[in-house]
């Protein structure tokens, strides 16, 4: 099976200076391989999508990433820093220039609206509470909620609202890097746009660096500049690349290779018979 | 099909009897090594939380809910069952002591059980039943939908923030409710003892006031402390270790329970061993009587 890198040279082969460094990682949890020897630069600036059947890594990568998962194998580099190596508080210095965004928003239950979306304020600022309520009413409003959500709890909102209280709560404090993970899922078609437009609108109001895991072919088509694809470490041959495609969203429909065309045009193909032999492999 | 002979038979068997023999060892191997993995996990969890509990107050928006639920919302239960078990002690207890003619002496029994032993076990069993659960699935639920994640993402450490304020309240709030949990024991003996059993008053407290020590009482809230933090330790590790989806926040909240009871009791027997070591070095010459 010819990989589709050489079809679709790499975006991240460019002259701009990279921001996240990933060099030859791994993650393994007892003997599962999630992530294979996996190389990978993002420029400051890049919106990019990760793309992928479910269990293929992405979320454990964009949490490899931020130094949520420390690899088995390999660095990651942020800012020319490598995480693995950084003291707690300067890791935790380094978070905050992360914003994420959960793929169910990760809001704290016991807590308000407002005291979620102001809780890195109070973590790291020192700020008023009058100012504390101004930043978040403003926050709110630019995710287009409004102000008498503040004092309700996640539990009474729905998910979009959530989805969209997740992303004011990452913004909060102007990060530099946003990982949004699976930000449309359980959404309607409608509210996923809302969200993907917040993307777009995100990046071009504060220049800021953005990760996004989706298997949403709408999304990945619209927001990002750059769409890498990952395969599951499990179905590969050994000297196979992880990353099965890495370019403009627009060449998507221009590769050959079958795993991408099957996951891009959401056809199972022979899924359903390699997962039944799989199984039987497994159990034998 | 021909029949095989018996010798080949028992060829056949031994490389399946060597299978099995194999996997079980390996089993046992790797149970061995999940739990002391295990163990060095809860060591690391429990040095971690102990060096953010020194060197670091935590604030307070996170400590005061944490003292609610440990302490204004579980007097009543401690309280309750204290007052119970005082006397259920004179009930179980009356009957013997009578028979030898006794029953004014059973003040010292109750009394001197309730605050050295039974007050302290109780109120630490009613807080790993009602508050480590609660703990542990807390933290479980947080985990499980990646409220822990969020908080590192957000450069604030779970362990000083979850986990310090909790071991803080039961550290705190044990004595607290072991104290209330003797009293209520006392009570309880009392009356049962005083009005159901008409056993004199006068002669029911001053065989308590002979019996029971200061050392008693220092020595059940003594062991409390221990409690306290073996029910806050073990049910914070519990739900923040705790495995995915509904099933895993349910089996951390019951293993929070079981094995802080199990500690609990194992630590009741080394500290009383070693209190009484203590009582000796301190006191050669007076015995603890009862």
């Amino acid at each position: 099976m010819p990989p589709t890198q050489d079809a679709t040279p790499s975006m991240s082969q460019t002259t701009e200076e990279h921001l996240i460094e990933l060099n030859d990682v791994s993650v393994q949890f007892g003997r599962q391989t999630v992530l294979r020897s996996l190389s990978l630069s993002i420029p400051a600036g890049q919106t990019v999508a990760i793309i992928g059947e479910s269990g293929c890594g992405k979320t454990v990568l964009m949490k490899t990433i931020i130094g949520l998962v420390n690899p088995s194998k390999g660095h990651v580099r942020f800012d020319g820093q490598h995480l693995r190596q950084l003291d707690e508080q300067e890791l935790a210095r380094q978070h905050i220039r992360f914003g994420y965004v959960f793929q169910n928003a990760a809001l704290f239950d016991s807590m308000t609206i407002g005291q979620n979306v102001a809780f890195p304020l109070r973590q790291h600022a020192a700020l008023t509470s009058a100012q504390i309520d101004e930043i978040i009413t403003a926050r709110l409003f630019e995710v287009g909620l409004p102000k008498s959500v503040i004092r309700k709890k996640p539990a009474e909102l729905s998910g979009g609202m959530r989805k969209r209280v997740g992303l004011a709560r990452a913004l909060v404090l102007n990060p530099e890097v946003i990982l949004y993970d699976e930000p449309t899922t359980g959404l309607d078609p409608i509210m996923s746009d809302v969200i993907n437009e917040l993307i777009l609108r995100t990046r071009h109001h504060y220049t800021v660096t953005s990760i996004i895991v989706t298997h949403d072919m709408m999304t990945t088509r619209k927001v990002p500049d750059r769409v890498i694809m990952l395969y599951p470490a499990a179905r590969l041959d050994p000297d196979e690349p992880q990353i099965i495609f890495d370019g403009r969203p627009d060449q998507l429909d221009e590769v050959r290779d079958r795993r991408v065309r099957q996951f891009v045009n959401g056809e199972a193909g022979q899924r359903l018979m390699e997962m039944r032999q799989e199984y039987e492999e497994s159990a034998v | 099909m021909a029949t095989l002979p018996s010798s080949d038979t028992t060829r056949d068997l031994s490389p399946g009897f060597i299978v099995a023999l194999t996997d079980w060892i390996a089993d046992w191997g790797r149970v061995t090594i999940d739990s002391i993995a295990d163990l060095g996990r809860f060591t690391m969890f429990v040095l971690e939380t102990l060096r953010w509990m020194l060197f670091r107050v935590p604030k307070p928006e996170t400590l005061w809910p944490a003292f609610y639920q440990v302490g204004v919302l579980s007097l009543p239960v401690v309280a309750l069952t204290g007052t119970f078990i005082g006397m259920v002690l004179a009930v179980h207890s009356y009957g013997q002591f009578e028979a030898m003619n006794l029953e004014t002496r059973l003040g010292a029994v109750i009394n001197k059980s309730l605050v050295s032993e039974l007050g302290p076990v109780l109120a630490a069993t009613m807080l790993a039943g009602r508050v480590g659960s609660a703990m542990a699935a807390e933290l479980g639920t947080m985990r499980v939908t990646e409220q822990i994640d969020a908080l590192t993402s957000m450069g604030a450490n779970p362990i000083y923030y979850l986990v310090v304020p909790r071991l803080l309240a039961c550290l705190l709030l044990i004595p607290v409710l072991t104290i209330m949990a003797d009293f209520m024991g006392v009570f309880g003996g009392h009356s049962f003892s005083v009005y159901v059993f008409n056993i004199d008053m006068h002669h029911y407290w001053s065989n308590s006031a002979e019996y029971v020590m200061n050392f008693d009482i220092f020595s059940g809230l003594a062991k409390s402390l221990f409690f306290g933090a073996t029910i806050a330790l073990v049910a914070c590790y519990q739900g923040f270790y705790c495995g995915a989806g509904a099933e895993g926040v349910g089996r951390a909240a019951t293993a929070s329970f079981v094995y802080s009871f199990v500690i609990i009791l194992i630590l009741d027997l080394v500290l009383n061993l070693q209190l009484e070591a203590l009582y000796r070095t301190l006191w050669p010459d007076q015995a603890r009587l009862l």
